[in-house]
């Protein structure tokens, strides 16, 4: 039945996808180095910090509290690293890549997966050229901050209602996806406004990039999430109690 | 793991396949190209004028040139091994204990 239920909807958004096909051939990525005015650079970076400390304060009570949640801290960890390495084609003609952060976000909450995050973004910025130094405070943001924070406000809200779990998670973590680069779309605008129509013009335009061709992707960030999600109630359930995190029971 | 969710999980995998694969087959004369272009192309459209990057990345101004398709590649795949490996490894010690849990739960 439940499988049934998310291909159903897997397919629906990529049929929706596919209308949407002929939008220009597009990459939708982070901020790349030195195109955000310094100003927006800094202004992003200090927006970034109080989410780190935070972050960061709260991962080490975790520890500290209990010494096995490492383990799925750095599950959520790899979990970043794998899906935000894997370049993706889609739809558009163009690749993108996923972020990852949901897991984290479900599993921890918005202000931890900012840290895991910042680390992938630093790796990428430094090593890959993808992204930047310059412009790591806004990619923070949309990729680590904001979209885990929707991501965590849709599981959690959610998880209240009776919707089946796995669809909660599949929600959270793709429209998490998806709003980082919705968020991407508008940092850029507010830097570059158009001349006619201003902030809301040119967000529309940047969104028509992004939106397209990570639309796909979202959908495979949401079924990946699942599918670890599952995993780790199967066999690591001592873990998961341990952060308090509902364990769906197997009906054997 | 049930065999229920073990049908899940397969299912769900190949969605995500397909998901990555068919536009790569349906679209067959797009570039899918690095394009981290598309961005600044934007930007230049809005600006009206060509946009000069005002920071090169750190591995570009050290060794003086573009990162070379090979190495990035390289990198991106040492990325992934890195959270695979680990993601790996520790499911595999999950894994594991599972068994030796529902052995000794078993004996008792």
């Amino acid at each position: 039945m439940k499988n049934q239920k998310i291909s159903w909807l897997a397919k629906a958004v990529y049929a929706a996808a596919a209308i949407l096909a002929v939008a220009p051939t597009a990459n939708a990525m982070h901020i790349m180095e030195g195109y955000l005015p310094p100003v927006f650079c800094i202004a992003w970076g200090i927006v970034c910090l109080p989410f780190l400390v935070f972050g960061f304060r709260s991962l080490n009570r975790r520890v500290q509290e209990n010494r096995r949640s490492i383990t799925l801290i750095a599950m959520a960890g790899a979990f970043v690293f794998v899906l935000s390495s894997l370049k993706i084609p889609s739809v558009t003609g163009s690749c993108s890549h996923m972020t990852g952060t949901g897991l984290g976000a479900i599993l921890f909450g918005p202000c931890a997966v900012s840290v895991l995050g910042i680390i992938v973004l630093i790796f990428q910025a430094v090593l890959l050229a993808h992204g930047g130094l310059t412009t790591l405070g806004a990619n923070c943001f949309s990729m680590a901050i904001a979209g885990p924070i929707l991501s965590w406000l849709i599981y959690k809200g959610l998880s209240k209602t009776r919707i089946n779990r796995r669809i909660t998670v599949f929600l959270a973590a793709s429209l998490g996806d998806l709003f980082t680069y919705c968020v991407t779309s508008v940092q850029l605008a507010l830097a570059y406004p158009s001349a006619q129509g201003g902030v809301t013009a040119s967000a529309v335009k940047f969104l028509g990039i992004f939106a397209p061709t990570q639309l796909p992707l979202a959908v495979i960030e949401g079924i990946l999430t699942v599918v670890v999600v599952i995993a780790l109630e199967s066999f690591a359930k001592s873990e998961l109690k341990a952060i308090d995190f509902e364990i769906e029971e197997e009906k054997e | 793991m049930s065999a229920k969710n073990k049908k899940t999980i397969l299912l769900l995998l190949v969605a995500a396949v397909l998901l990555a694969v068919v536009p790569f087959f349906a679209k067959k004369g797009a570039e899918f190209g690095g394009s981290d272009d598309a961005g600044s192309v934007m930007v230049e459209e809005i600006k009206g004028e060509a946009y000069e990057p005002w920071f090169t990345p750190v591995i570009e101004s050290l060794t003086g040139s573009e990162l070379p398709g090979e190495i990035e590649s390289l990198i991106f795949c040492v990325q992934t091994g890195i959270g695979v490996g680990v993601i790996a490894f520790l499911m595999g010690r999950f894994y594991e204990r599972k068994k030796w849990e529902d052995k000794e739960e078993e004996k008792k």
